[in-house]
C-alpha cells in the first residue's frame, strides 16, 4: 500500500469545540427532524457559546448522505438559516459512511492551504426521512401524463398505466448496500466474521458492552456534548434514544440473524442502529484563534484515506490508521484512545483481530509486523454506533468530537479516530489535545 | 409636468401617453388623505379631464405603503353635521369624478391601504397590489366609529358581493395580498419587479370589467338584504352592543334601505356625518390617537435589539420570547431543564404556523428561538427579560449575577407584578438600570406593555425599554413602581367587587351580563375564572397588604377546594373543554345598574386614586393603559373620560349609599373632586 504524505503540510489546524444533537433511533414513532433542522440544533447551540458571531465564519462544510429533496447543498442552507453572511461559502460533502469526518478533512484543508480561518464543519443525516422512490416505470408514465395535453391523450396514457409501477425503492435500504459486489452491509459483516473467526456471542458481548458503556457515559457525565434537541409537540431528548439499559444476553441472543436470514450471526441487537442525528465543530487557524482570543481543545494531525475489498469493507480502518502510524512513528501505546465507529460488532472485532495476525499485516497492510491489540478499554470507552446509532453523515463527526471529549475528560494527549466505509475505504484522524477547554 | 408647489401629487407622462399619479405626502412619513391632498387631486382631475391622457396609475412613493387614509386629525376639526357632509362629498365627488374618467384607471398598492385610500382604489377601474408579506387592505373605519363615507360602502358591495363586503367593513379587518385576489377586491398580485409593466399592460389592453356575479345579484335582491342584514346585526350584536357602537348599525341599515340605489352616496355621507359627532366615534377617534401618542414614546430612543435573552419558559417567559421570535429577533430562551422549556416550543411553534405564512418563514422563526439551559445567550443580549417566579431574593440572585455578564449597554427587564422595582434592583451597583416590562396575556393579543420605573431608575432606560416594545408591535405604557402598577391595581378592586356580589347570593351570570352590558368585553367572573383563582387570589393578597382592603372569602375557599377556573374545569363556572358551561336563567337578585355601579364605581375609584398618586403620567395615559391592557369599554374613551360625564354630587351620594350598605370599601377617593370640579 502507498504511504503517502502527512496531510495538512501548510498551516495547523485546530478544533475549538463541538457539539452533536442526542442521536435518535429511527423507530417510526416520534415526530422527525430533518437534516438541516438536526445541524441547525447543533450549529446554533455551539455558536451561542463562541466568542464570535455567524457573520465570523468563512466556510461551512457537512458531511451528508441522503439530503432531503429541498436540502440540495445543505451545507449552504445550514449557513443561511444559521445567519452566516451571504459571502459565506458552503459546500456538501459525501464519502458514504464516513462524510462527517470528510468534512472535517476538507475544513483542515482549507484552513492549512490558508483558503479559510474558521470553518463549520460536520456531519448530518436523518434517515428517517431517507426517499421512497417512485421507480423508473413511474417516472415514466408520470412524464408522460404530464406531457398529455387533452383529454383523448391523458385517456390513452390512462390505459398504459401497470400495477408494477407502484412497487417503490426503498431508498435506505438501497443505500445500505454495495452495487458493486452485490452484497449488503451486514453481509460484508458476516464475511469478516467468518474470516476472523468472531462468534455470535462474541459480537453480543461487545453489543452489550457498547450499550453498558454508554449508559455510563450518560450517568456519569461524559456525554455533555449532546445538546438538547425540541420537536414541535411538546417533546424534547437529551439522550441518545437507542441506548438500551436493560439489555441482556439472553435477549440478544434471541434476536434472529438480519442480513443472512437463515444461517448468519449478524443481529439487529449486534449492528449499529438506524438513526438520525448531526454533530457539529468549529476548526479554526492559528491567526483566527488569536483574532477571536479562542482556545483550541485539539490539534488535527493527521489524516488518511484508503481503499480495500468493497466485499470486506469492515476492515477500511486498519487500513487507513497504518500508513498514519508509520509515518508519525507511532506503536499501540503511543495512542491513548481510540474510536473505531461500531457499523457491526463483527467488525470492529475483526479490525482489533486483524491488527494481531501477522500474515494480514505483512500481506495487506505493508507492514513487517503486526501493529498488535488495541487494548479495550481504551477503545470506544464510552460506547459507539452499536448502542449510540450510526447516522451515516454524521457519525464521522461524532466520533472525532468524542475523542476531543474524551482526551480532556481523561486528561490524556492522543487519539486516533477511524471508519469503516461502504464501498470498500477506510478513514482515520490523528487528534492531539491543546490545553483549551470545552464552553460547556 | 406637474404643480411646483405640490406637497403630494406628482404626475408623469409616459412614452405610452400613460399618466402616473405619485402620491408622495411631503409634509408627513406616510400617505394621508387630507383636504390639502385632495384639494391638489382636485386640481389634477381637472386637468385629466380637460387632456385625458391613454390611462392613468395611481401609486405612492411612500416605501411603507399606499395610503393609510383620511386624515383623522381633520375628523375633531368638523364644527357641525353639515360641515361633516360637505366635507364628505367633497371627497366622494373627486372619487365619482375619478370613476368617471374617460381612460382605464388603475391603483399600484403596496403595503398598506387603508380607509379613504382604499375607497380610492375601489374608485378606479382596476387594482393591482404587490405579492408580498407586506401588503394590506382594510376598510377599517369601524373602529373610529364610523363606516366608509368616500363611497367604500356603495363600490365594496358591488365588487366584492355584500357578504365579503360587509365583513370586511364590519370587522375592519385587513385583507392580505392573497385574500384580496380571492375576494376580487384587486385584479392582479404580482412581484415588485412585475408591477409597472403589469400597471402598464392592463392599461393598453382594458381587459373586461364585467365582475358581477349572480350571487352578488341575489344577495342584494331587496327581498333578500332584509334576511341578510337581520343575520349580519345578529352577529355585531355580541361584539359590539347598539348602545354603545351605534356604526355597524348605521351601515347594515344604509346598505339594507340604498343597496343598488342612486342615492345610497349621498346617504351614505349623511351617515357617516351623524355617527362622527356621535360621543362614540369622537371617544374612539381619542383611542386612535392615545395609540399613536403611546407609540410616540418609543421613538424617545433609538434603541433597537437584535438579540433578546429570556429567563424563565413558563406561560409568560415562554410567550414573551415567541412573540419576540415572531417579530424577527433572536431570542434564547432560559430555564432550569428542558422539560421547562419543552412546553413553550411547543406554543410557539403552534404561533407561527398560525401567524406566518408560507411555512419558510415559520420555519426562520423557529431557528431564531434558541432553547438555552445553560445562558450562553446573556452575553450577546442586547435585552434580558427576567420571567421568573415572584420571588425576591430568586430576582436579586439573579440581577446581581446578570449585572457584570452583561454589555454595559444591555437592558436589564422584569416581568414582574407584584414585587416592587426598587427592592430588586437594590442589590446592583447601578439599581438605575433595571425597569420593569411587564406584559398581558395572553402575549400574542394584549398590547399594552407597562415600562415600570422606580424614583431612581435613569430615563435613558426608560426610553429604551419603550422604543423596545414599539419595536416588537406592542404600547408602552409608563408607570410607577407600586402595588399592581395600573392595570392589575384598577381591575383588582371590580374582580373582588364581582366575587363578593356571589358571596352575597347574585348568580354570576348577573354580574357577568351587566358588565357586558356596560361594555366591558369579558366579564369579570369569566375573566377570574380565565386567569385563575388561585393567581387573582394571589395578586389579591399582595394588593390588600399593601393598598388596605379585604379579600373576599369566596375567593379563598374556591382555592382552598382547588376550583382554580378554567384549568380545573371549575371556578365560579364550570367548564368542557375550555369553553365555559354557564348556568341558565338565575334571576338576578338586585337591578343591573346596581351591579354595574357596585362594579365600575370600584374600578373607577382606583383610577382616580391612580392618577393622584401619579401611578401614570396623565388621564390620558390611564386612559389607555385601561383600555389596551383591560379591552375596557373603547367606546367610553377610557375610565376617566367617561368619569368626566358623570356628576360630582350624585356620585358621592352613591358612594355613601353603598358604604353603608357594603362596608368601608366604597370610600370615595380624594381624587375625585379634583377631576369633577
Amino acid at each position: 500500500m502507498k504511504t503517502t504524505k502527512r496531510a495538512y503540510s501548510g498551516k495547523p489546524v485546530y478544533i475549538i469545540d463541538g457539539n452533536r444533537t442526542p442521536f435518535l433511533k429511527a423507530d417510526g414513532k416520534s415526530e422527525k427532524f430533518s437534516a438541516s433542522d438536526l445541524a441547525m440544533t447543533t450549529s446554533r447551540a455551539l455558536l451561542l457559546r463562541q466568542g464570535f458571531d455567524a457573520s465570523d465564519i468563512d466556510e461551512v462544510i457537512f458531511g451528508c448522505v441522503m439530503p432531503g429533496p429541498d436540502e440540495a447543498n445543505i451545507a449552504r442552507i445550514i449557513a443561511l438559516r444559521l445567519g452566516c453572511d451571504e459571502n459565506t461559502t458552503a459546500w456538501t460533502v459525501q464519502r458514504n459512511c464516513a462524510s462527517g469526518m470528510q468534512a472535517i478533512d476538507s475544513a483542515a484543508q482549507s484552513i492549512s492551504q490558508g483558503r479559510a480561518d474558521l470553518v463549520l464543519a460536520g456531519g448530518t443525516e436523518s434517515m428517517s426521512l431517507a426517499p421512497v422512490l417512485f421507480n423508473q416505470l413511474m417516472v415514466n408514465w408520470l412524464s408522460s401524463w404530464a406531457r398529455s395535453r387533452n383529454v383523448s391523450s391523458k385517456l390513452q396514457t390512462a390505459f398504459k398505466f401497470r400495477l408494477a409501477m407502484l412497487s417503490p425503492i426503498i431508498g435506505l435500504l438501497r443505500g445500505l448496500s454495495d452495487p458493486v459486489v452485490g452484497l449488503s452491509m451486514g453481509q460484508t459483516a458476516e464475511k469478516l466474521a467468518f474470516r476472523f473467526g468472531i462468534t455470535r456471542e462474541q459480537m453480543d458481548q461487545f453489543s452489550l458492552q457498547s450499550h453498558q458503556r454508554l449508559a455510563n457515559a450518560h450517568d456519569q457525565g461524559r456525554m455533555k456534548e449532546v445538546t438538547p434537541i425540541y420537536d414541535s409537540n411538546g417533546h424534547y431528548y437529551i439522550e441518545d434514544t437507542g441506548l438500551r439499559r436493560d439489555g441482556s444476553l439472553e435477549k440478544l441472543a434471541r434476536l434472529k440473524p438480519a442480513f443472512d436470514k437463515k444461517f448468519g450471526l449478524v443481529s439487529a441487537g449486534n449492528s449499529a442502529q438506524i438513526t438520525d442525528g448531526a454533530a457539529s465543530l468549529f476548526l479554526a487557524s492559528e491567526s483566527a484563534v488569536k483574532k477571536h482570543k479562542l482556545a483550541p481543545m485539539a490539534r488535527l494531525m493527521d489524516t488518511q484515506w484508503a481503499g480495500l475489498d468493497p466485499s470486506q469493507m469492515g476492515l477500511g480502518p486498519v487500513h487507513a490508521m497504518t500508513p498514519i502510524m508509520k509515518r508519525n512513528k507511532l506503536s499501540i501505546d503511543d495512542i491513548d484512545f481510540w474510536e473505531i465507529n461500531e457499523a457491526f460488532s463483527a467488525q470492529v472485532l475483526s479490525c482489533q483481530k486483524a491488527w494481531t495476525d501477522t500474515e494480514y499485516c505483512q500481506q495487506e497492510l505493508g507492514l513487517k509486523e503486526p501493529m498488535g491489540f488495541i487494548p479495550e478499554d481504551k477503545l470506544n470507552i464510552d460506547g459507539g454506533g452499536v448502542s449510540i446509532g450510526h447516522p451515516v453523515g454524521a457519525s464521522g463527526a461524532r466520533i472525532v468530537l468524542h475523542l476531543v471529549n474524551t482526551l480532556h475528560q481523561c486528561d490524556a494527549n492522543r487519539g486516533m479516530a477511524s471508519l469503516c466505509i461502504g464501498g470498500g475505504q477506510g478513514g482515520a484522524m490523528l487528534i492531539e489535545k491543546t490545553e483549551g477547554t470545552s464552553h460547556e | 409636468m406637474s404643480d411646483n408647489g405640490s406637497q403630494f401629487w406628482t404626475k408623469e407622462i409616459d412614452t405610452q401617453e400613460i399618466a402616473w399619479l405619485h402620491l408622495d405626502n411631503k409634509t408627513g412619513s406616510v400617505n394621508t388623505l387630507s383636504s390639502k391632498a385632495l384639494k391638489e387631486f382636485e386640481q389634477l382631475l381637472h386637468e385629466l379631464e380637460q387632456d385625458t391622457p391613454k390611462g392613468v396609475v395611481i401609486l405612492s412613493d411612500k416605501p411603507g405603503g399606499f395610503i393609510a387614509g383620511a386624515d383623522v386629525s381633520e375628523f375633531t376639526q368638523l364644527e357641525n353635521e353639515d360641515e361633516a357632509i360637505e366635507y364628505i362629498l367633497f371627497a366622494q365627488s373627486l372619487f365619482d369624478r375619478l370613476e368617471t374618467l374617460d381612460c382605464p384607471t388603475v391603483a399600484l398598492i403596496h403595503g398598506f391601504c387603508m380607509g379613504g385610500g382604499t375607497e380610492l382604489a375601489l374608485a378606479c377601474r382596476y387594482r393591482i397590489a404587490k405579492d408580498d408579506s407586506n401588503t394590506r387592505i382594510a376598510l377599517p373605519e369601524i373602529k373610529l366609529g364610523i363606516h366608509p363615507g368616500y363611497g367604500g360602502s356603495v363600490r365594496s358591495t358591488k365588487l366584492l358581493g355584500p357578504l365579503a363586503a360587509m365583513d370586511m367593513m364590519l370587522t375592519g379587518r385587513a385583507l392580505n395580498a392573497r385574500q384580496a385576489i380571492k375576494t376580487g377586491l384587486v385584479d392582479h398580485i404580482v412581484p415588485e419587479r412585475h408591477m409597472k409593466n403589469a400597471a402598464q399592460q392592463i392599461v393598453l389592453e382594458k381587459p373586461d370589467t364585467s365582475r358581477s356575479k349572480l350571487s352578488h345579484k341575489l344577495l342584494s335582491h331587496r327581498l333578500i338584504r332584509p334576511i341578510i342584514a337581520k343575520q349580519l346585526r345578529k352577529r355585531v350584536m355580541r361584539k359590539a352592543p347598539a348602545a354603545h357602537y351605534p356604526a355597524p348599525y348605521a351601515l347594515i341599515d344604509l346598505w339594507e334601505k340604498y343597496a343598488n340605489s342612486e342615492y345610497m352616496m349621498k346617504n351614505e355621507a349623511k351617515s357617516v356625518a351623524k355617527l362622527i359627532g356621535s360621543t362614540t366615534a369622537q371617544n374612539l377617534i381619542r383611542v386612535f390617537f392615545l395609540q399613536t401618542a403611546m407609540k410616540e414614546k418609543g421613538k424617545l430612543s433609538e434603541f433597537k435589539a437584535r438579540h433578546v435573552h429570556v429567563i424563565g419558559a413558563g406561560i409568560m417567559g415562554g410567550d414573551i420570547a415567541a412573540w419576540c421570535a415572531y417579530k424577527g429577533l433572536t431570542v434564547t430562551l432560559q430555564d432550569q431543564t428542558p422539560e421547562r422549556i419543552a412546553p413553550a416550543i411547543k406554543r410557539a411553534a403552534r404561533l407561527f404556523s398560525k401567524k406566518l405564512k408560507p411555512s419558510r418563514l415559520a420555519r426562520a422563526a423557529m431557528d431564531r428561538l434558541i432553547p438555552d439551559t445553560e445562558g450562553n445567550g446573556i452575553e450577546k443580549a442586547d435585552i434580558i427579560i427576567e420571567a421568573i417566579y415572584e420571588d425576591l431574593e430568586a430576582k436579586q440572585q439573579l440581577f446581581k449575577s446578570l449585572e457584570n455578564r452583561v454589555r454595559p449597554d444591555t437592558l436589564l427587564c422584569t416581568n414582574t407584578s407584584s414585587i416592587p422595582l426598587e427592592e430588586i434592583s437594590s442589590v446592583l451597583d447601578k439599581p438605575e438600570r433595571l425597569t420593569g416590562l411587564h406584559f398581558f396575556n395572553p402575549v400574542d393579543r394584549m398590547q399594552l406593555i407597562e415600562i415600570v420605573h422606580s424614583g431612581n431608575t435613569d430615563d435613558k432606560y426608560i426610553n429604551d425599554t419603550s422604543s423596545f416594545a414599539v419595536q416588537i408591535g406592542k404600547l408602552p405604557l409608563k408607570v410607577k413602581s407600586s402595588p399592581g402598577f395600573l392595570v392589575n391595581r384598577v381591575l383588582m378592586p371590580y374582580l373582588l367587587e364581582a366575587a363578593f356580589m356571589v358571596q352575597e347570593g347574585i348568580p354570576a351570570t348577573a354580574i357577568d351580563h351587566a358588565a357586558l352590558d356596560f361594555g366591558i368585553p369579558m366579564g369579570p367572573i369569566e375573566l377570574a375564572d380565565k386567569v385563575g383563582l388561585d393567581i387573582c387570589l394571589s395578586v389579591a393578597e399582595i394588593l390588600c397588604k399593601h393598598l388596605g382592603g379585604n379579600v373576599p372569602d369566596i375567593l379563598n375557599d374556591r382555592v382552598t377546594s382547588g376550583n382554580l377556573g378554567v384549568k380545573t374545569e371549575r371556578g365560579f363556572y364550570e367548564y368542557h373543554k375550555g369553553k365555559v358551561v354557564k348556568p341558565s336563567n338565575d334571576k338576578p337578585t338586585i337591578a343591573m345598574h346596581l351591579i354595574q355601579d357596585r362594579l365600575i364605581l370600584r374600578l373607577l375609584n382606583e383610577a382616580v386614586a391612580c392618577l393622584r398618586e401619579g401611578v401614570v403620567e396623565s388621564e390620558e395615559m390611564l386612559d389607555a393603559g385601561i383600555i389596551f391592557g383591560t379591552g375596557f369599554a373603547p367606546f367610553t374613551g377610557g375610565p376617566l373620560q367617561y368619569l368626566h360625564t358623570l356628576k360630582l354630587d350624585i356620585q358621592e351620594k352613591r358612594f355613601n349609599e353603598f358604604n353603608e350598605k357594603y362596608g368601608g370599601r366604597f370610600q370615595m377617593d380624594k381624587g375625585w373632586e379634583n377631576l369633577l370640579c
